[in-house]
Parts: structure tokens; sequence; C-alpha cells
């Protein structure tokens, strides 16, 4: 009895151990990455491994910001998820719920359509999306026929537009409705509710959680989007903070303060809400899918 | 809200007398609420997706190239690729780059998930913390590791040190960078897939796994021979994502060391940006992304076999 009691002790604490290993292999580097932050450039190098700064200064922060427009990269951002998050949220719904609940002809050729498009790699409609924005009829300067401006080039448009309406955001939104029991729109119709009425007023209030999932999602793919943004805009203040933070990179390769500060700008929003919603997050991206 | 949903259930079901001509028009006002609703998004899915798609198609026979006039050019596109140096040396990079990310992703996936597969009131924060790299973006996360893999200064070099070893330069040795860009996607990555595997983990019944037990079966026959097992469709799952991400790798790519050191980091991803958007050659770009599609759809379709035929044993 003794002996089991010793194998037990013994497995729980290196249970503890290896949890402990691989949580700090996780954690560690951002804690570093804050740390190192928060130090003046001369302790960087010579403090080696000392997580809490012996100086502490926000001095690469303002530098960052200084330099660089991070702030206006960061309200682009901000921007571009939020309206992100709107455009999927309501138009992802509404879509959603009228193939998962109304008549409509060709309903499932549709939904195929939406299915198979999601095992489309992103790469392989990059370059004819480009050329869609960029010649697209009577926006940024073009005429009737698409020439002699730039399109939807360099302006938000550019990211919003491709990505208001995501195949994900609607494939998800029509599970969850299909869910719910019919009756209750039948019987709002024989009240006379309208149609919007019954998707909004009594639908969309039961679908909550998992709209707050699929809201936290895209914003969280709109935040940290990095290619698209890369390829279709190009002056700085249209600039997204990934692209930017990408720059810094290249260009303060040598200044490890100012940089790691504009990573720490970089991933605050995301970490903030992941923090927010925690468990109730991790959950419920298992049973969509992640990232 | 619950009695909300009740109230109405019960006057749905009191008043379920349809008369023909009410139905009719109800029908029929349905059928004009759907077709309003679903404009707006057919009609982005076609321009966005559909039209791509087949623009993409079109394109990859041609020579467009944005300046010049465009010129049907047939399979030119297709076999130019087969003597093309730089982008034999992308598909090498990236079939080593997946050679190395895929097995490594998987077992660090499913090991932290055996790991937090305890009924232990600790293990669900240590998942949230286990949790915390797939938050951040992926310009975010490399800019930490360039940070991390300094050689002189460096994290990882500093705690290699300790113990008496001379780390490598990494990003800066054609050796050593792309180890180092799989060992900093692992890092980000394996949250995703551990809590898939741990969602499988726990649809396992118990009964299977106490019988085995009750039957003499060590931990390690445990595993392999009833655990292993009744994962196999969340492993073909798994494989199937790491695969899909493994060959469209970029960010990380772009990031830290812009395809070097001697080319030793191009991707594929990475060399279609360089040739659709750097050398305007869109034509081209397109007929590679084509094969990065085909190479996809092919290794997805073979694993998911694999992965079959070794669950049926």
């Amino acid at each position: 009895m003794n002996n089991t009691l010793i194998r037990r002790k013994l497995g729980a604490a290196l249970w503890w151990i290896a949890a402990t290993v691989v949580a700090v292999s996780t954690v560690l580097p951002l804690l570093w990455t804050l740390s190192t932050s928060l130090k003046p450039a001369g302790d960087i190098v010579a403090s080696g491994f000392g997580l809490i700064p012996k100086h502490w200064t926000f001095g690469n922060y303002t530098n960052v910001f200084h330099t660089v427009p991070m702030l206006r990269y960061a309200l682009n951002s901000l921007l571009i998820a939020v309206i992100g998050v709107v455009t999927n949220l309501f138009f992802g719904s509404l879509a959603g719920y009228t193939l998962a609940k109304l008549h409509l002809r060709g309903k499932r050729i549709i939904f195929s359509a939406y299915v198979a498009s999601m095992m489309i790699p992103g790469t392989v409609t990059m370059v004819p999306q480009f050329l869609i924005l960029r010649y697209f009829p009577l926006a940024g300067g073009n005429d009737v026929l698409g020439n002699g401006g730039s399109g939807f080039l360099d302006s938000y448009w550019a990211v919003i537009l491709p990505g208001a309406i995501g195949a994900f955001a609607v494939f998800f939104m029509k599970q969850v409705f299909e869910s719910l029991p019919d009756d209750l729109a039948a019987a709002a119709r024989i009240d006379g509710a309208s149609e919007f009425g019954i998707y909004f007023k009594i639908y969309v209030p039961l679908a909550r959680a998992a709209l707050s999932v699929l809201g936290i999602l895209t914003f969280q793919a709109g935040w940290n989007a990095f290619m698209w943004p890369l390829i279709v805009l190009n002056s700085p203040d249209k600039m997204t903070i990934q692209v930017g933070l990408s720059g810094l990179v290249t260009n303060y390769s040598s200044q490890t303060g100012p940089l790691m500060a504009g990573t720490i700008v970089a991933s605050l929003p995301v970490l903030v809400i992941f923090m927010v919603a925690q468990r109730w997050m991790v959950n419920n991206m298992a049973t969509s899918g992640g990232k | 809200m619950a009695a909300d949903i009740e109230a109405i259930s019960a006057a749905a079901a009191a008043a379920h007398t349809p008369h023909g001509r009410r139905t009719r028009d109800t029908r029929r006002s349905e059928r004009r609420a759907a077709t309003l609703f679903m404009t707006l998004p057919v009609l982005l899915f076609v321009l966005f997706v559909l039209l791509p798609v087949v623009m993409a198609a079109v394109l990859s026979f041609t020579d467009y190239d944005v300046i010049s006039s465009m010129n049907w050019v047939g399979f030119k596109n297709y076999t130019d690729l087969i003597h093309d140096p730089f982008f034999t040396k992308a598909l090498e990079n990236t079939v080593l780059y997946t050679l190395m990310y895929v097995p490594l992703g998987i077992v660090v996936a499913l090991a932290t998930a055996l790991l937090l597969n305890r009924r232990v009131r600790a293990a669900k924060y240590f998942r949230v913390l286990f949790y915390v790299p797939v938050i951040s973006s992926t310009v975010a996360t490399a800019s930490i590791w360039y940070w991390m893999l300094n050689p002189q200064h460096g994290l990882i070099n500093v705690i290699l040190g300790k113990l008496g070893v001379n780390g490598p330069a990494w990003l800066y040795d054609s050796n050593w960078a792309m180890p180092a860009i799989v060992l900093m996607s692992v890092w980000a990555g394996f949250g995703t897939n551990m809590v898939i595997y741990l969602a499988g983990l726990q649809n396992i019944p118990k009964e299977l796994i106490e019988s085995a037990r009750t039957e003499g079966a060590n931990s390690w026959q445990v595993f392999r021979h009833v655990t292993l097992p009744a994962l196999t469709k969340t492993t073909m799952l798994v494989t199937t994502l790491l695969i899909i991400g493994a060959f469209q790798v970029f960010d990380q790519a772009y990031v830290l060391t812009k395809g070097g050191p001697g080319n030793s980091t191009v991707t594929l991803v990475y060399y279609i940006y360089d040739r659709g958007f750097g050398a305007l050659k869109m034509g081209y770009a397109s007929a590679i992304s084509f094969v990065l599609f085909a190479i996809i759809l092919a290794v997805s379709l073979v694993n998911a076999r694999l992965v079959n035929k070794a669950g049926e044993q």
C-alpha cells in the first residue's frame, strides 16, 4: 500500500514538472519580450537572463511611436478588424440563417460552393483578387471599364471587401441555426412578423454564444492578417500593424528594445481579449476548428 | 429566454392548422426574403471567390505581366516550371519544411494533449498557458523568435551556452535557418491541434482503457493499442490541417529571412508572391499556385487513404 502511494505521489510530481516545463516554454518568450521592451538599450545585451529589468523605462515605446507611425498602424488594423467583425457577423449569420431555415431555390448548390471554397488555398485566388480590386469599375479614379485609376488598391476597401463575408462564417452560422427549432419561425409568421424580424429578433438572440465565438475569431484573424494587407496596401497612413511590425523587424533588426516594444503593441489587443474570454474560448475553438 | 421559446413553440403547435392560401402567401414572401438576404453574400462570393478561381486558371495559360499585352501561351508556364531552378529550390524547401513540421507538430500536440488529459483542476489552467502562442500573430511570433534566435544574446543560445553547447547562428546559417523556422512554427501552432487532440481523447470510452488495464497492459501498451487507434480520425484531421498549413508557409519566411540565407528558406508561396507581385509575372505565378493546389489536394487524399487503412487494422 505504501508502495502505490509513493508511486502515485511520484507520478503527480512528474506531471507537475512536465506541465511546468511546457508552460514555461510557451509563456517565457512573451514575458522575455515584455521585459526586453522595458529595458534601456545598455541593459538588454548585458543582463542576459534577467527577466525583471534593473532600470525600468518606457523609452522603447516612445521611441517606436515617434519614429514609426505605430499608432496610425494600430488604428488602421483596429478599424479593418472591427468592420470585418461587423460584416461577417451580420451577413454571415444572415446567409447562414437563410441556408438553414428559409426556402430558396438552389440553396444546396450555394452551400456546397461555400464548403468547397474553403478547401482552395488562398494563394490561388490572390493574383485575380488583386486584379479585380485594381480594375474595379468607377472605383479609385477608374472609368466604367476599370482603367485610369488604381481601383480599390491602397484603400481599406481592398482588405475589407474580399473578407467581408467569409465562407467559414456562413458555414459556421448555418450549422448553428440548423440546430435551433423551426417552429419558432412558423409561430412568428402566423403572428405576422416580417422575415427579417424573425431572423433578427428571434434567431439571432438564440445564437449569441456562437456569434461571440465567431466575432472573436474574426477579430483575431483581422488584427493578425499579414500577407493580404502587405500586398494591397502601400502608403504608411493605410498600413496595418502587422505589416508595420514586419517593417520594424527588417529596419530595426539591431534595435532590440524598440522592436520588442512594437511586438508587444502588435500582440496586446488579441492577448487581452484572450485573457478575458480564456477557458470559454479555448473550449469553443476546439469545436469550431481553430486558427 | 427559455420561457419565451416554450411559449412560442406552444403557439406554433396550437396554430398548426394551415389554410392553403395563407401558407402559399407566406411561402412566397419567405422566398422573396431569402433571395434578398442571399443577394449580397452570393454577389461577393462570385466576385471574390468564384471569378478569381476561374481567372487564375485562365491566367496560368497566359503570359500576363500587367505591362505588355496578354498572350495565350498554352502549357508554357507549366513546362517552364520544370526547368526553373528557383521553383525546384522553393519546392524542395517547402517539402523539407513539411517533412519536419508535420511529424513534429503531431508529436508535440499529442504529447501535450496527453499531459493535459487529467482530471486535475490545474490541467485547465495549464491548457490556457499552453494555448497562448496560438493567439499572437505570426509576425509578432516571428519578431519574438528573431530576438530569441539571436546568435549572441538570444535566449536559446544563452541557455545552450549554459549547458555547454555552442549554439548555431540559426537564421544566418543556411543549414539552420529552416529548422529554426520549423521550431518557431511548431511553438506557434501546436496549441490548436492540442485542443483538437484533447477533444478526441475525451471521447474515448473510459471502460475501454480500464479493461485493458485490468488485463495487465502497461501504460505504453494501453497508449499503443487502445488510445492511438481510437484517435485515428483525430490524427487524420490534424495531419491534414498541418499539411495544408505547411505547404502555404509564408509569413515566417518573409519576416525572418526574406528567403535567405542562400535561398534556403524560399518557400512555394514566397516564390508565388515574389513572381506575382515582385516581378509582376502574374500568369506564371498563377501556374505555380495551381501546382501548389494540386500538391495539397493529392497529399491530403493520400493521407486520408493511409490513415483510413491504418484505422481498419
